[in-house]
């Protein structure tokens, strides 16, 4: 029998080994990840890249200018239609919704946040693909805003959650009306927070495949109106990582990295914000 | 001497959280120009008290007050008089500074852009006015663009107070306006209280007993949600008519 104080060190230390390990192993893991990317990717990275269309099959040179274009449009599409609603949902939860009803918004919300994204696409492929006879790339932009808006409501409903009452109930004393003293004061002291939300919903979405895949589907071309298929990053990575040809999968890499640099960016601007903000 | 007018009349007021009945029965006259200090130990009802006289309980369900709350006739807890214009007429301090995320200029401003357009000169005098009025021009005249948080603790409560005075309300509502501030910030705010008197009518909620005495004209000691007793300051605190005031005031309990 060891006595109780030897074998709290020697838990203590069993834990520590394995806790420090496993962190260890994912930091691990994502360096590899990232810096596999930064070096295969960096290679196919140059002027052409950005300017130029997707060579045929098997041939050299090109780039994914239309794919970019195309993932930039959405993103922003999407951008401009979720970041109303998200405000609002969450503002909605946070400042007037009360009992049931704001309970099952928050519910549903919930739901959406975890909801697979295959599931949204598809959802949005027989809302606006099925009925309309073609893909395009409004209903892309659709399916992206649908995965954004949930994100935004929470972290809307949160960020205000931190805005103290003395200053919702010093604005309302002094005969403020609630929704200047939402849009004047609220949204301005949480300022940071709510951008940081927008960020990273923006962020989780600019690297999603799956709701494309059924809506916005692929291009080769450039994208002259999103009411057409629209090129796009992701999809063409995934396609053209899987492709038997090296010049696709070089493309592809550089599609790689160009993602992960976008959302990693997003992600840091988004922490230093909130650092910036609570500071 | 006569008796200066009755500015907000209290009657009868009792007030609930939910089942929890906070006052009972408060019955006092505020007087027009003068301070009325509220003083008792914690959890008496003094601020549940004073926010009635802006209603700002309406903002949570299950909050209400019974009695009626004069103010030149007509009763504030009447919901046909609107919450927004009561309290236009009837500015709050609270006991943490609480400057609007934008400039010095823009948190006095605030209330006055609420009262509809207004010139950018008369804006700029209003503003200039109401910090001269707070005694806090000096100090901020050279950076009106600078955030409000970034003042001082004292110097934030007194740019609460400009905000809160930018508008002319008729009474100014106090609610432990100096429990966080420093002695030097305290007396400033004492000195100004004393500089508004007779322009508002001054509602102050204090635990600080020789506060009460400096600054008030008149004192109401609460005890467990009653009025126990109102009365002249001076009066109030050397001959107490009530036995719970004597005890409370000599510091026997509370
Ligand atoms: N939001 C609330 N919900 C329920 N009960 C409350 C609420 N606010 C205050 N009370 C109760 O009402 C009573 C009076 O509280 P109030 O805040 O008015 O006291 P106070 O005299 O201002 O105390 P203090 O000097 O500590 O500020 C207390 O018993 C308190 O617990
Ligand atoms: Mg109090």
């Amino acid at each position: 029998m060891i006595d109780p104080l030897t074998r709290r060190r020697l838990t203590n230390r069993a834990v520590m080994v394995l806790a420090s390990g496993a962190a260890a192993l994912g930091l691990t893991m994502l360096l590899w990840i990232l810096t596999d990317v930064a070096r295969q990717g960096a290679m196919a990275l140059n002027w052409d890249f950005f300017t130029k269309l997707p060579p045929p099959p098997g041939m050299a040179g090109g780039g994914l200018a239309n794919a970019l274009v195309g993932t930039l449009a959405m993103t922003l599409l999407a951008a401009a239609i979720a970041i109303p609603m998200g405000l609002a949902c969450g503002t909605y939860l946070a400042e007037v919704g009360r009992g049931r009803l704001a309970g099952a918004v928050r519910l549903v919300n919930n739901c959406l946040v975890s909801a697979p994204s295959i599931v949204v696409g598809v959802f949005v492929y027989l809302l606006l693909v099925k009925p309309f006879g073609h893909f395009s790339g409004y209903a892309g932009a659709v399916s992206l805003a649908i995965l954004m808006v949930p994100v935004i409501t929470r972290t809307t409903e949160e960020m205000l959650g931190l805005v103290p009452t003395a200053l919702r109930e010093a604005a309302l004393a002094i005969g403020s009306p609630q929704w200047r003293l939402t849009v004047e004061i609220l949204f301005r002291a949480a300022r940071s927070g709510l951008i940081t939300g927008i960020l990273l919903a923006t962020a989780r979405v600019a690297g999603e495949t799956a709701p494309l895949l059924f809506t916005a589907l692929n291009s080769p071309y450039w994208t002259r109106s999103l009411a057409k298929p629209t090129a796009n990053l992701t999809v063409t990575l995934f396609n053209y990582a899987m492709s038997p040809y090296d010049d696709w999968r070089s493309l592809a890499w550089g599609a790689a990295l160009l993602i992960t640099g976008a959302v990693l960016a997003a992600s840091i601007t988004a922490r230093l914000l909130l650092r910036d903000g609570r500071g | 001497m006569n008796k200066p007018a009755v500015k907000i009349a209290v009657r009868g007021l009792s007030f609930y959280y939910g089942d929890h009945r906070a006052l009972e029965d408060n019955t006092l006259d505020i007087l027009a120009g003068q301070v009325t200090a509220f003083i008792g130990p914690s959890g008496c009802g003094k601020s549940t008290h004073l926010r009635c006289y802006n209603r700002m309980f309406d903002l949570y369900p299950g909050h209400r007050a019974e009695g009626e709350v004069l103010m030149d006739g007509v009763n504030l807890l009447d919901p046909a008089v609107p919450a927004l214009t009561l309290r236009q007429r009837v500015g709050m301090i609270f006991q943490k500074p609480t400057p609007f995320p934008m400039s010095i200029a823009d948190n006095v401003a605030y209330g006055l852009r609420l009262q509809g357009r207004i010139s950018r000169t008369e804006l700029a005098d209003r503003i200039e006015a109401a910090l001269r009025a707070a005694a806090l021009w000096d100090e901020v005249a050279d950076k009106l663009t600078e955030p409000g948080t970034a003042l001082s603790g004292g110097q934030q409560q007194r740019l609460c107070i400009a905000r809160a005075i930018a508008v002319e309300p008729e009474v100014l509502l106090m609610d432990e306006p100096c429990s966080a501030l420093d002695p030097i910030a305290t007396a400033k705010i004492e000195e100004l209280i004393d500089q508004l008197r007779g322009r508002y009518t001054v509602v102050i909620v204090t635990h600080n007993m020789q506060q009460a005495s400096r600054v008030s004209d008149q004192t109401a000691f609460m005890y467990l949600g009653r009025l126990i007793e109102v009365g002249p300051t001076d009066q109030l605190f050397q001959n107490p008519r009530r036995k719970e005031t004597d005890e409370y005031i000599t510091g026997r309990f509370g």
